[in-house]
């Protein structure tokens, strides 16, 4: 069988080798880097422009952009035929390919967000390295993270007042500079689909700038989204322990989720909201209104077979729903979770309509393809390619969360 | 004392050291800008011979000629003289040494790709003989009753 | 004794390898400065006769062949399509299977393994218009690959790394014409080289061969007395999807309107 035959229904006149061959991982794709991008843009707000009231988030939105940053690329590496290949990008880019631009966009906005969480936590990887250098005998466990937080300092171990100085200034320098090369990221991924020429749904300038948008709401989402779950799972456990063992903090002591934070996050995720939906209203309406030689099979495809997809579960659900929810006074926690699901679900659909929406007519302008999503595996590819590697690559960044917050203690302020 | 605020470009710095030298190893020496320029010339120079090396397989009926010089001569006056004795038999490839014996396509199907008459009124189709494969003798082998080296209806094999 | 062009190739091979380690930075040197000074004005251009073409999908199969495409995959570096003008206006298209066994009944292919039976007397007008790879003076796939695993040769046949490419797509989805699919063996990104080992055997291409209706012609375009250059330089030509810039170089005779 042909790399995408088994996924794809042909109906009218289609090419004999035109099949649905970006499926649901490079659905993924732009959707995991534009949570990076957004998850990173929501920190800077607090450690560039100094919204003081996003401290809190701002620390946490940076460790989980890194968690991002490391499932972002996972969905195209599974996606392509020799994932062993994937180095070819770093060792003979292309620079002429949006793809190998953004390996190396990519790579930079690793490094500035590594540095970044260096500097950050750079006081507390000398505080722990060090009372464990000085230990005699040490268990195996102990060896494992002195040397790994041994590593993580680098060698630094001035931690006086006039080098913590020194480290504000430059995470500042860094999330400064970062805003920039996380929207260029972003808007290569967008770059990707808006520059292919042969694609009439993609192909616009607009695509770029759609995409950071929606990116930074659903990075803002996502984030607000796990801040309040984080929040509500250390409340559980903190009053579990404290019903078992009376002298543990009591559950008024511990800090709460702050409405402050939920409330203005959620003013610029609206921001955001708006612009990503005026851009988008702009270019179906340039398109409708040009109504060029493609317009006649895209309004088909927008309009009559796409139309659940993108006017009720994106337009509808995604977009309109959290609007009003949020903008309705009196916001509370259950209601801003609601949000925030839509929001996130949103942008989901919205990469899925440009990428399987993309895809959903034939280049000869007069015939179809329906993408019928793998559900239950029978081999690897239908695997990777289906509803069980989507949904290990939307788990994935959770996951290492949980790992980094080992080391990069998210929470350590309010202790 | 030394600032450590750069540390994290040395291991940047590091990395990309590291990135370069694996490239040394890995990426073969024709790897380059070729004639075509950056956009379009970015490659293996190597690959190229790959592909002219594919094994020819279609070789043509003065390939067959020398030893079947008979059968050629017979069908060239013929309207199927303008039909490649490869087009039926197969690729020749090494023949006779490798294959000993071709696989000659005598099915029904071959025969209609141009015999099935298709009512087109502009095309070239339409004024090639044809008949309609579900009423003329549907199931017989065309080669029954036809030879595809004397196309010609008054030389037909079998009974009328 | 060393002649200049030994001098000049050995000089650039010294360049080339002192310049390994400076392999980042050779990445960013301008395009012309490794042009070689002995390009033969090699220029393939394929002329396609639509006129002649009846259908008998000989070209798919004898490619298909020569080629090692797997014959019951349904992919193809060459097919064949068919046009049906009915009089109700209707345009009716298809390929079935990239017409590897041709076309033998007059039912159109609709998708979703439906067929429509089209009546003699509602056809308009009806046609054949075998397509390929239009090796395109500016490939956009050649423009979109991250990794430099396809790319256009001096001759200008594009041209596919197998043992560098890495299977990403971003080819298939540039090319505006449908010429690439994921080879079903070799699992790289796979398109029509206008028998690359053929052409430069001096031979004909395997679909030109087995055409038996001329339909189909293949000839080095830079080449004053090469008849596929002679036809496109005076005759009344044409090109698929000019639209799009990629200038291709697959040029058609009696092509019509209702053909993408």
């Amino acid at each position: 069988m042909v790399h995408g035959e088994i996924w794809t229904l042909k109906e009218l006149f289609v090419y004999p080798n035109e099949y649905i061959y970006w499926s649901i991982q490079i659905v993924m794709y732009p959707f995991m880097t534009g949570l990076v991008a957004g998850a990173f843009v929501l920190s800077s707000l607090y450690h560039v422009f100094g919204i003081k009231e996003l401290k809190d988030i701002a620390r946490f939105a940076l460790v989980f952009s890194f968690a991002l940053l490391f499932a972002a690329p996972i969905p195209i590496v599974l996606h392509i035929q020799y994932p062993f290949r994937s180095m070819n990008v770093f060792l003979t880019p292309h620079f002429t390919s949006a793809i190998a631009t953004f390996g190396i966009v990519f790579f930079s906005y690793g490094a500035i967000v590594a540095s970044e969480l260096w500097f950050l936590y750079r006081k507390h990887f000398v505080e722990v390295s060090l009372p464990l250098k000085e230990k005699k005998d040490k268990t195996l466990l102990e060896w494992i993270k002195f040397v790994i937080f041994r590593t993580l300092t680098l060698g630094v171990y001035d931690i006086s007042e006039e080098s913590l100085k020194r480290d504000e200034k430059a995470i500042k320098i860094l999330a400064g500079v970062g805003i920039p090369v996380a929207c260029f990221l972003h808007g290569y991924a967008g770059f990707i689909f808006g520059s292919v020429k042969a694609n009439a749904l993609w192909m616009t300038p607009l695509m770029p700038v759609i995409f950071i948008m929606s990116a930074i709401v659903s990075g803002i989402a996502l984030c607000l989204l796990t801040y309040i779950i984080v929040m509500e799972i250390r409340k559980i456990k903190v009053k579990v322990k404290s019903l078992r063992k009376p002298w543990m903090p009591k559950l008024e002591d511990v800090k709460g989720i702050e409405m402050s934070v939920i409330r203005i996050t959620a003013k610029y995720l609206l921001l955001f909201m708006m612009f990503a939906i005026t851009l988008e209203l702009l270019d179906l309406v340039f398109r409708g209104y040009t109504a060029v030689k493609h317009w006649d099979i895209l309004r088909t495809v927008i309009y009559d077979k796409e139309f659940t997809n993108i006017f009720i579960l994106q337009y509808g659900m995604g977009t309109l729903i959290p609007f009003i929810i949020f903008l309705v006074p009196g916001l509370t926690i259950k209601r801003a979770v609601v949000g925030l699901v839509l929001a996130l679900m949103g942008v989901f659909m919205m990469r899925w309509n440009v990428v399987i929406g993309g895809q959903a007519f034939s280049l000869t302008l007069s015939g179809y393809m329906e993408y019928v999503m793998p559900i239950i595996p029978h081999d690897w590819e239908t695997f990777k390619e289906g509803l069980g590697g989507a949904v290990s690559i939307f788990i994935l960044p959770f996951a290492l969360f949980w790992v980094f917050a080992k080391i990069f203690p998210v929470f350590g302020t309010d202790k | 004392m030394r600032s450590h605020i750069w540390r994290p470009l040395y291991v940047v710095i590091g990395i990309i050291f590291l990135a370069l030298v694996i490239r040394g190893f890995v990426v073969p020496k024709s790897f380059g800008i070729h004639e075509k320029g950056y956009i379009y010339g970015w490659y293996n120079k190597a690959d190229e011979n790959f592909w002219k090396e594919v094994k020819v397989k279609y070789r043509s009926s003065e390939y067959c000629k020398d030893c079947h010089g008979n059968n050629l001569s017979l069908i060239k006056q013929t309207p199927h003289a303008v039909i490649q004795c490869e087009n039926c038999h197969g690729p020749a490839i090494d023949h006779p040494e490798n294959p000993a014996k071709l696989a000659i396509d005598k099915s029904r199907e071959q025969c209609l790709r141009c015999h099935s008459y298709l009512p087109y009124p502009t095309s070239n189709r339409s004024k090639i003989k044809g008949i309609d494969p579900e009423r003329h003798n549907s199931g017989v082998e065309c080669i029954m009753c036809h030879n595809p080296h004397k196309p010609s209806l008054n030389s037909l094999r079998g009974l009328k | 004794m060393i002649t200049r062009r030994d001098f000049i190739k050995y000089s650039m091979q010294g360049i080339a390898i002192t310049a390994i380690p400076f392999t980042a930075m050779e990445l960013l040197k301008p395009s012309g400065l490794l042009a070689a000074k002995d390009i033969k004005k090699i220029r393939w251009g394929f002329l396609v006769d639509t006129r002649k073409c009846v259908g008998c999908g000989m070209c798919v199969k004898a490619c298909q062949l020569e080629n090692e495409i797997p014959c019951d995959a349904n992919v193809s570096r060459t097919w064949v399509e068919r046009y049906v003008l009915l009089k109700d206006g209707r345009v009716l298209a298809d390929s079935p299977k990239a017409a590897r066994d041709g076309f033998i009944s007059s039912s159109i292919e609709m998708g979703h393994g439906k067929y429509e039976d089209v009546k003699k007397e509602d056809i308009e007008k009806a046609f054949f218009v075998p397509k390929l790879c239009n090796q395109c003076e500016n490939p956009p796939c050649v423009q979109v690959c991250p990794v430099g695993a396809t790319y256009q040769t001096t001759d200008g046949v594009v041209l596919v790394d197998r043992k560098w490419c890495i299977g990403c797509g971003y080819c298939v989805m540039a090319c505006p014409y449908g010429a690439r699919f994921f080879h079903p063996v070799h699992h790289t990104a796979e398109k029509c080289n206008f028998c690359y080992h053929r052409i430069t055997k001096g031979l004909k291409t395997a679909c030109v061969q087995a055409c038996p209706f001329g339909a189909r012609l293949i000839g080095n375009i830079n080449d004053p007395n090469d008849e596929v250059g002679r036809i496109i330089r005076t005759e009344r030509v044409s090109v698929l999807k000019d639209e799009f810039g990629t200038k291709p170089q697959v040029y058609y005779l009696g092509l019509s309107k209702e053909v993408i």
